[in-house]
């Protein structure tokens, strides 16, 4: 399909061309500005080879897979709106880029420029022809992004960086609603397809939730586009390159939402909702937006709020919902881009020429640059709607759709009236631009001497002004085709009939343009003088949108984060536990109470008395270990170490011997881990009273109460599940399928390393990640004052030494514990054996590699407590984020080998080796994966005892560096 | 044997969550530990309980799955004890460290006022 292919290249091309342009070295400017030209260029010739097929009413189509099981479809549309708009957005695009060639400094990083550039380009051309509304709004989000890195792209600039997190937040911030507002269209159509989408108006309409959709999706384009009440983020945003502005404020960003609310016109349009809200919205934004530009002082900002305005009454025309009101907006649409690109350019020029672009500073320009001069009056007088101008004509169908009756409602009323004032101001801010920059007095203060711009800046003005005047004098044969097939894209068979023509005869639309011009004119006369010298716009000085705005975003990431850091942060981890457990509790319980739950009867049958006694001993000790917890630590510590071997003999017992071994090692290590980490507590005893108020029993009473009906409530689950029939679970596939399928008898290790050896790859890269933590965490580790000091043993031992003169000072320390220290350090290759052993049968056999990985650690650790770390390590090099890395690199490279043969990853394979003298070995893939496992298990385990272990080191080194200062 | 293993999960769960609702750090550690056996025991549980079936295989002929514990819980529980042990460890380490930092070991960095 040439068409396809088409539509696919012009949004490949641009952002392939940014991914190249971002490449480039910082001073090559000429190729940056070449790559994007021609990227432009291309995308324009594109759009003009797809005109056939849009001129016949068809749409040009593309779609590919992209998230299959969710129904959706990557797919393109182009119809005559797309077209129109594509057409613009590459035609203008072109021109910017031409002008920004020439308008960036040569020590501007240029391509990163370039880059942003094209990507917006991509992202704004990808919204116009998206073929399903999720993916409009990713391209959506996708111009948010792109705006932000060109509105900020002078970064080292405050005002740039404020502009551009304002953009960012506000239309991001809209995104999301359109988001959620295109989740429920979805939802009432059943498809995202646009196709389906445009066919389902009256369903839509109809919908309960058609209110809700629509307020969601007007935020997204009320925010794009800068209406009213969000309009405040434009004019900060004119802190961004000229060029970027030209093209955002013009063709595209605004443009966007104004072209999704006529995309969606078919379908949302022509209710009282839809009335109301784009006409209240409209209404403000074009007469707020003319009032506000009138009392600027920068030319840009003036444009910025122009711009708002024309959008503004773009958006009035589309609240009508009349046919001719869509057909006017769209034509609007066009004209206004062309005009504003045009003005904004030379409002660039003329800053690029003098230095500056203060209206109060510029004066009498026309004498300097008479070219450049002409062409943006022109465009002036388009903004300002006179006559044989483009602005003119839209501003007429304006008048005539305000005149009409719509809805019997005030802002229908008002509309004529709304719409002369706008016009009139608009009007007067467009002669205040040119009279005070052009003409008057030329002023001696430039920081610049001015003078015309090179011809190549100057030839994208001149174009767009000259469309500007061909449209305006003869519209009907220029625009008049093209804007039709837009029109009829949108809106079908309700095409209604209209004429593009200059002279319609003497009509009311004339009369109210008649009406506004004078008006506008009059009203400079009176207001010029102050206009020029007003501190801020009159009755709206104290009302800035940006203070509001920054007061909220305080207010919202400052202030509620520190009320919220306060009550959900760790400084109340007590209450917040509390409710933890508390609303756990309720959790579990209201299912139970509502759907009736009744456990098994109590029955003592099948009650072994040595198992009973078994876990009276566990039982005693898990409560010793919570009484004592507080004073006690060590033996706090052994009563946990006891209700651990308990759980260890209760695998056994019940027929989980791989639980029994890992449990049981892994006992050893958190004894030896908790036991080093015990120096670092403070000393409480027991004997220093805290108080005990009354308010302190309650609590612990309370506790108390909550503790024991968790443990009764998990204990009644418990009873209940477990003397319940088992369902048929998954357990048979696994042991019928563990020999054959995976070459192993222990089905646990199979089902670790083979069936679930993906989870198991998850787990063990936790492992590794708290590892690092861990090692991270002690690395700036700093004890509290009063641990720095020796222990209290060792300073005991060394007062015994130095008290008798037969032994020398340290002796004690250095012999502690000899006789178990030797065995310990003899036990090293005994361990090693061990944790072989337990790797090797562990396919077949209980074992396996999390088992010998926490026994090799031990191993390791052993070393360390018997002859302590300083003699370890000059013996050892124990390296253990290599065993990490190298497991982890392992059990992927294992994965990933199933992929050679076209197999999906951590697909495993075994075979039967038959080795001379040793016999039948097995070899499954599925052990190298579990090789993995212990490799990281042990580099893991042994990395955060160690990084704990030297604490001691470290402590007495510093202590030792402070005694010598 | 449920009733007597039921009441052990809950005797320990209680012990464990009376220890998480302590004011000190080393406490809450303890209290972590014994929920984690608790909670270990409880999924193992819901293999249901068998004497001498352990799910190792004795041959590799035709396999009768009754012959069997469940193995499934028995892997769950397998990484699980492993992985508690990580997180008892970063516990630990971040506990020394806020002690470090505060000069308290109380759980919310600070000792209570009065």
């Amino acid at each position: 399909m040439p068409e396809a292919a088409l539509l696919t290249m012009m949004i490949v091309l641009p952002f392939a061309g940014s991914l190249f342009t971002v490449m480039l070295p910082a001073r090559s400017r000429n190729l940056a500005g070449g790559t994007a030209g021609a990227i432009a260029l291309a995308c324009h010739a594109l759009a003009w080879f797809l005109y056939p097929v849009v001129a016949d009413g068809r749409s040009a189509r593309m779609s590919i897979d992209w998230v299959p099981s969710l129904g959706l479809e990557f797919s393109l549309r182009m119809d005559g709106l797309a077209w129109l708009f594509a057409l613009l957005i590459t035609g203008i695009g072109f021109l910017v880029v031409v002008y920004a060639r020439y308008y960036m400094a040569a020590e501007d990083p240029v391509p990163r420029f370039f880059s942003y550039f094209l990507a917006f380009m991509g992202a704004m051309l990808g919204i116009v022809v998206a073929g399903n509304l999720i993916l409009l709004v990713v391209f959506w989000e996708l111009t948010s992004i792109a705006s932000f890195l060109l509105i900020g792209y002078w970064h080292h600039n405050q005002s740039a960086r404020d502009g551009a997190r304002m953009a960012m937040t506000v239309t991001a911030m809209g995104g999301l609603a359109l988001f959620v507002g295109v989740l429920i269209i979805g939802h009432i159509v059943g498809s995202y397809d646009l196709d389906r989408v445009l066919a389902s108006g009256g369903l839509i309409r109809g919908h309960d939730l058609y209110v809700p959709a629509l307020v969601l999706v007007l935020l997204g384009t009320f925010t794009k586009s800068a209406q009213f009440p969000f309009h405040f983020w434009l004019p900060h945003a004119m802190a961004a390159p000229t060029p970027v502005s030209a093209y955002l404020h013009s063709a595209t960003m605004v443009k966007a939402g104004v072209f999704l609310m006529a995309r969606l016109f078919p379908v949302m349009a022509g209710t009282p909702e839809w009335f109301t809200l784009l006409g209240l919205a409209g209404m403000v934004s074009f007469v707020l937006g003319a009032y506000l530009a009138m009392f600027q002082h920068d030319l840009k900002g003036i444009l910025a709020y122009s711009t708002i305005s024309h959008l503004g009454l773009i958006t009035m025309l589309l609240s009508l919902g009349s046919p001719l009101g869509a057909v006017a907006a769209i034509f609007h649409m066009v004209n206004h881009a062309t005009f504003k690109a045009s003005l904004f350019m030379a409002a660039g020029i003329i800053d690029h020429e003098t230095g500056t672009r203060d209206l109060r500073r510029l004066s009498g320009l026309f004498a300097y640059m008479p070219i450049t001069g002409t062409l943006a009056m022109v465009a002036s007088a388009a903004m300002a709607g006179v006559p044989l101008l483009n602005g003119f004509i839209s501003k007429e169908m304006f008048f005539a759709e305000a005149v009409e009756t719509h809805e019997d409602a005030l802002l229908d009323t008002i509309a004529p009236y709304v719409a002369v004032l706008g016009s009139a101001l608009a009007v007067t801010y467009s002669l205040r631009l040119i009279h005070s920059v052009f003409l008057g007095a030329p002023s001696e203060s430039f920081p610049r001497q001015p003078h015309e711009p090179p011809f190549f800046m100057r030839l994208p003005v001149f174009l767009l002004v000259l469309a500007c005047l061909i449209v305006g004098i003869v519209p009907g044969v220029t625009i008049g085709p093209y804007l039709h097939i837009a029109v009829l894209s949108v809106l079908g068979p309700a095409t209604p009939d209209y004429s593009l023509a200059v002279w319609h005869g003497v009509t009311v639309p004339l009369i109210m343009s008649v009406i506004a011009l004078s008006g506008g004119f009059l009203l400079y006369l009176v207001a010029a003088n102050r206009l020029e010298h007003s501190a801020g716009p009159l009755l709206f000085r104290h009302i800035d949108g940006q203070r509001i705005f920054e007061q909220v975003q305080v207010v919202l990431s400052w202030r509620l984060a520190r009320l919220a850091e306060a009550w959900l942060g760790t400084r109340r981890l007590q209450p917040q536990l509390l409710l933890l457990v508390s609303a756990a509790l309720v959790a579990a319980f209201l299912p139970l109470f509502w759907h009736g739950f009744a456990p098994a009867p109590l029955s003592f049958a099948n009650a072994d008395p040595a198992f009973v006694a078994l876990w009276a001993v566990g039982g005693c000790c898990a409560v010793a270990a919570a009484h004592q917890a507080k004073f006690h630590r060590v033996l706090a510590l052994a009563l946990l170490g006891g209700t651990g071997l308990v759980t260890c003999t209760t695998f056994v017992w019940l027929s989980a011997p791989d639980l029994a071994a890992t449990q049981l090692l892994v006992e050893i290590v958190t004894a030896v881990l908790i036991l080093l980490g015990l120096r670092w507590l403070p000393k409480r005893s027991e004997l220093i009273h805290e108080l005990t108020t009354p308010m302190s029993r309650l609590r612990r009473g309370r506790d108390l109460a909550l503790a024991i009906c968790a443990g009764g409530g998990m204990s009644v689950l418990a009873y209940a599940v477990m003397t319940r029939e088992a369902p048929d679970g998954i357990a048979a596939f696994f042991l019928e399928k563990s020999y054959s399928e995976g070459g192993g008898r222990n089905v646990v290790n199979v089902i670790l390393v083979d069936f679930r050896a993906f989870d198991t790859f998850g787990e063990i890269t936790v492992l590794g990640i708290v590892a690092l933590t861990v090692f991270a965490l002690l690395r700036r580790f700093r004890p509290a004052p009063d641990s720095i000091s020796s222990p209290e043993q060792q300073l005991l031992q060394r007062a015994y030494d130095e008290a008798h003169p037969d032994r020398s000072p340290g002796a004690t320390v250095v012999d502690y514990l000899f006789v178990p220290s030797v065995i310990m350090q003899w036990l090293f290759p005994v361990i090693i054996v061990l944790a072989a052993y337990l790797f090797l049968r562990g396919h077949d056999a209980p074992g396996g590699g999390f088992a010998a990985g926490v026994a090799m650690a031990a191993g390791f650790i052993l070393q360390y407590m018997a002859a302590g770390t300083i003699w370890v390590e000059d013996r050892l090099r124990v390296l253990p984020v290599t065993w990490m890395g190298s497991g982890l690199l392992l059990a992927l490279l294992v994965g990933a080998a199933a992929w050679l043969f076209d197999r999906p990853f951590l697909t495993s394979h075994f075979r039967y080796l038959d080795i001379p003298f040793v016999g039948e070995v097995p070899l499954a893939t599925g052990s190298l994966f579990d090789l993995g496992v212990f490799s990281l298990v042990v580099g893991g385990t042994v990395l955060m005892l160690i990084a704990l272990a030297h604490q001691s080191v470290r402590s007495l080194r510093a202590a030792r560096a402070r005694e010598q200062v | 044997m449920e009733l007597t293993l039921s009441a052990a999960i809950g005797i320990i769960t209680a012990s464990g969550i009376w220890l998480l609702l302590r004011p000190r750090t080393y406490q809450v550690i303890i209290g972590l530990s014994l929920l984690s056996y608790a909670v270990n025991l409880f999924i193992f549980g819901m293999g249901r309980l068998r004497t001498g079936a352990p799910p190792v295989l004795e041959t590799g002929a035709a396999v009768d799955p009754a012959a069997y514990t469940d193995p499934v819980p028995q892997a769950l529980v397998l990484t699980a004890i492993v992985i508690s042990f990580a997180t008892t460890a970063l516990f630990l380490v971040v506990l020394l460290a806020a002690r470090g930092l505060t000069g308290s070991d109380h759980v919310d960095g600070r000792e209570p006022h009065g």
